[in-house]
């Protein structure tokens, strides 16, 4: 691997991905291009699917039909533990181990890869990157707060210099103060890495702050694709409309206390 | 209690404590073994749990003595299945039986630590690409170490108990010491026998909890530093067993009562000074010691004609004593390859015995008599004495039904007679205990009880082996009634009680005497 700033992420291509649990169709028969560099965020209330599609690119869950393809490349023509050590993952439980030191556990990817060397060296370098002081190494996750943990998180998901992160709700637990903060933090580190990052939120503001592209889904379907710009002009639909109604509403309200 | 009974008991400990943690551990591993990948498969697969604890949950039912006892036939079985080779007595069993006694709290910590791992550190071991071999080994079972670690403890407290009852099947432990001193009331010997084994599951529990705790605090230094004590006190405990090299020794069994402790030493110290290893196989059970001297477990032990006729060879007719004898040597040797070297020279038989006054007052001579009156009277007998076929004969030939029966350990059937808690005892002929209490023993007026002449049993390899024939051939025919009684009861009496041992070298000094040496 090189040690090069930046890393181009790869395109997507979903076709016709479904996934149904016995009669119950998280996802129906989702078609999505998705460009290298792109950060996409996929927005919908909870049971409208989106964290079920995310896990299908990475193969935590599998799809009933259709084909997801990483750079033209089908994601089943490999095992899926060697499609997953190319992808970073980020979720809302974090799920840091509580028996590894915080330096371990942000370099399993890179035991699991079978590099004996440069752990320690690798370990420094992202502490920076997420802005974590390096006194952090040696600590075990139970004694850091919520937001240092997911920075360890996301740390951990770029280890192994992938050019593809999904991130399922990464922020959704944090507290409103660092979950901006972090998501400011990651937006520039998906610009200065070059990433391709798929986000998973329920919440429209942070969508419209964070992406580019905006997926709206309900009942296992897609129900707007714009972007932020376009969503707020109102001309995407309904489904669309009412989620952004609520960002645009606080807004509004804030604006209007601020005169009075 | 006197300083050299303490002594005497405490020379015994070290090979029994090193036999006694063989076994343990032996059972402790092969239980982890086996519960590992139950677990792993286990977690795995709900149902699979449900029948796995649920199997482990009923053998937990069941008493450990039994599932000892369980093993015996199994083995037999087993072993007659493959064409011999398999022994069913010693170490095989014992170790059998109790690995299914340590699965219950090792296979269910187990499963619970599994399961308990967190979905999130699961999700994310997923999400980086692990294998299942990698989760298991990076992330799940480190993370249920220190529960899997406190059900190996259990296991390892409950191993080290139950390992005890283990001498009943014939496999050495610091249950000799517990057994062979309930069967001569030597309290000193149950007593260091109990110490050593409580002793030695305290330690380790001590130690294992040290482990437990270091896992559950990540002090790795003090969980290695756990571990090796527990590596050192084996190590040290398989010392003796590894410095004895084992050319020739002869192993004597014995049942669980004292003249056939002291019988077993008196062959010993024959042996011994032909120049033979000898150890001792105390406390078997009557079932199961011709089975084992069969199979050629021990070399050697004394049996009585007619246990041998009535439970091995399934006779009830009744002959002449010598005539028996000549009879079970043919059928013994044929059947089983077991020489009958000969007979000691007295007779140990059922002895129905009652109290003097008794005797006197409702003028008891005779079996006949008692069955006139046993309803009014209480029997005691010893733990098997209902069971054997002798038994039956004797209510055939005398029409006896008691009030009520009970069972004793031999040691209290005497003096549950004298204290009146029974009114008539299955008493053993050659037993000091009837003459000292002045026991009535009343005459088998029909002949119904056969005749139980000691006799000299050697294992199929054995009965070649010229030199340990003519090292034991001249106890032949040696031993009255009277010395068999009288060392019985250096053994046996409450006060300036004698070990085995020692009866067993007044014995040998009377028959030496009798030889005119």
């Amino acid at each position: 691997m090189s040690i090069a700033p930046a890393i181009t992420g790869p395109a997507l291509s979903l076709q016709n991905v479904s996934r149904y649990y016995e009669d119950v169709k998280a996802v129906e028969n989702v078609t999505l291009d998705i460009a290298a560099g792109a950060m996409i965020a996929l927005v919908g209330l909870s049971g409208s699917g989106k964290s079920t599609l995310l896990k299908m690119i990475n193969r935590l869950v599998e799809p009933t039909s259709g084909r997801i393809l990483i750079n033209g490349e089908l994601v089943d023509a490999v095992d899926p533990h060697v499609l997953r050590r190319r992808i970073g993952y980020v979720f809302q439980n974090i799920g840091l181990f509580p028996h590894m030191s915080i330096a371990r556990n942000i370099a399993i990817g890179l035991e699991l890869a079978g590099e004996k060397t440069g752990h320690a060296e690798r370990v420094s370098e992202l502490l920076d990157l997420v802005e974590l002081p390096q006194d952090m190494a040696d600590r075990l996750p139970h004694q850091l707060s919520g937001g240092q943990q997911q920075r360890v998180g996301v740390a951990r998901a770029l280890a192994t210099r992938p050019g593809l992160m999904l991130m399922d709700e990464p922020f959704g637990a944090l507290d409103p103060v660092t979950r901006d903060s972090l998501a400011g933090e990651y937006k520039s580190l998906h610009e200065r890495l070059g990433l391709t990052t798929i986000i998973v939120t329920h919440d429209m503001a942070e969508a419209l702050y964070l992406a580019d592209r905006i997926i709206v889904l309900e009942a296992g379907q897609i129900k707007a694709d714009a972007s932020p710009k376009q969503l707020l002009s109102g001309q995407v639909g309904p489904e669309a409309e009412a989620l952004v109604a609520i960002p645009r509403a606080q807004a509004a309200h804030l604006s209007e206390l601020g005169k009075s | 209690m006197n300083m050299t009974a303490w002594q005497d008991a405490f020379r015994r400990v070290p090979e029994l404590l090193a036999a006694h943690v063989q076994l343990s551990f032996s059972a402790l591993l092969l239980a982890m073994v086996i519960c590992f990948p139950l677990a792993i498969w286990a977690t795995r697969n709900t149902r699979v749990a449900g029948v796995i604890l649920g199997f482990a949950s009923l053998i937990q039912t069941i008493p450990a003595l039994a599932l000892l006892a369980l093993f015996y036939p199994v083995l037999l079985g087993l072993s007659a299945l493959l064409g011999g080779g398999i022994s069913a007595l010693g170490f095989l069993p014992a170790l059998m039986a109790l690995t299914l006694y340590a699965l219950l709290p090792i296979l269910r910590n187990a499963v619970t630590g599994l399961t308990g791992v967190s979905p999130a550190a699961r999700q994310a071991a997923d999400g980086l690409g692990m294998t299942a071999s990698q989760k298991l080994r990076l992330v799940e079972a480190p993370l249920a170490a220190p529960t899997i670690m406190a059900g190996i403890r259990t296991a390892a407290v409950w191993t080290i108990g139950a390992a005890t009852l283990s001498t009943t099947v014939g496999q050495a432990s610091l249950g000799d010491l517990i057994f062979a001193g309930l069967q001569t009331q030597n309290w000193t010997l149950v007593l260091t026998g109990c110490l050593a084994s409580a002793g030695l599951a305290i330690v380790v529990d001590i130690i294992l909890g040290v482990i437990e705790r270091a896992i559950r605090d990540r002090r790795k230094m003090v969980a290695w530093s756990g571990t090796a004590a527990i590596a050192a006190g084996l190590l040290f405990a398989l010392l003796p067993s590894l410095q004895s090299s084992e050319d020739d020794v002869v192993v004597i069994g014995a049942k669980g009562f004292s003249e056939q402790f002291i019988l077993a030493r008196l062959i010993g110290s024959r042996l011994e000074a032909a120049g033979y290893q000898v150890r001792y196989r105390d406390a078997l059970g009557s079932a199961v010691v011709f089975q084992a001297v069969a199979a050629g477990d021990i070399d050697v032990y004394v049996d009585y004609s007619g246990t041998i006729w009535t439970n091995q060879m399934k006779r009830d007719d009744r002959i002449v004593s010598e005539q028996m004898i000549e009879e079970i040597s043919s059928w013994s040797e044929q059947q089983h390859g077991v020489t009958t070297l000969g007979a000691l020279g007295f007779e140990n038989t059922y002895a129905f015995a009652v109290r003097p006054e008794d005797a006197e007052g409702r003028s008891l001579r005779t079996l006949d008599d008692l069955a006139l009156i046993s309803s009014e009277f209480v029997f005691g007998t010893d733990l098997e004495f209902l069971e054997r076929p002798e038994w039956a004969t004797v209510r055939q030939a005398y029409p006896l039904a008691f009030r009520e029966a009970r069972s004793f350990n031999p040691t209290f059937m005497y003096p549950a007679l004298s204290s009146g808690e029974v009114d008539v005892i299955s008493a053993f002929s050659s037993d000091g205990r009837i003459a000292a209490n002045g026991f009535v023993v009343l005459e088998d007026n029909k002949g119904a009880i056969p005749s139980y002449e000691a006799i000299v049993l050697l294992a199929p390899d054995r009965g070649t082996d010229q030199k340990l024939r003519s090292a034991l051939k001249p106890l032949v025919g040696r031993i009255t009634v009277e010395n068999m009684r009288e060392a019985n009861y250096k053994v046996d009496r409450e006060t300036d009680k004698q070990s085995p041992a020692q009866a067993a070298s007044w014995l040998d000094d009377i028959i030496r005497k009798g030889d005119g040496q």
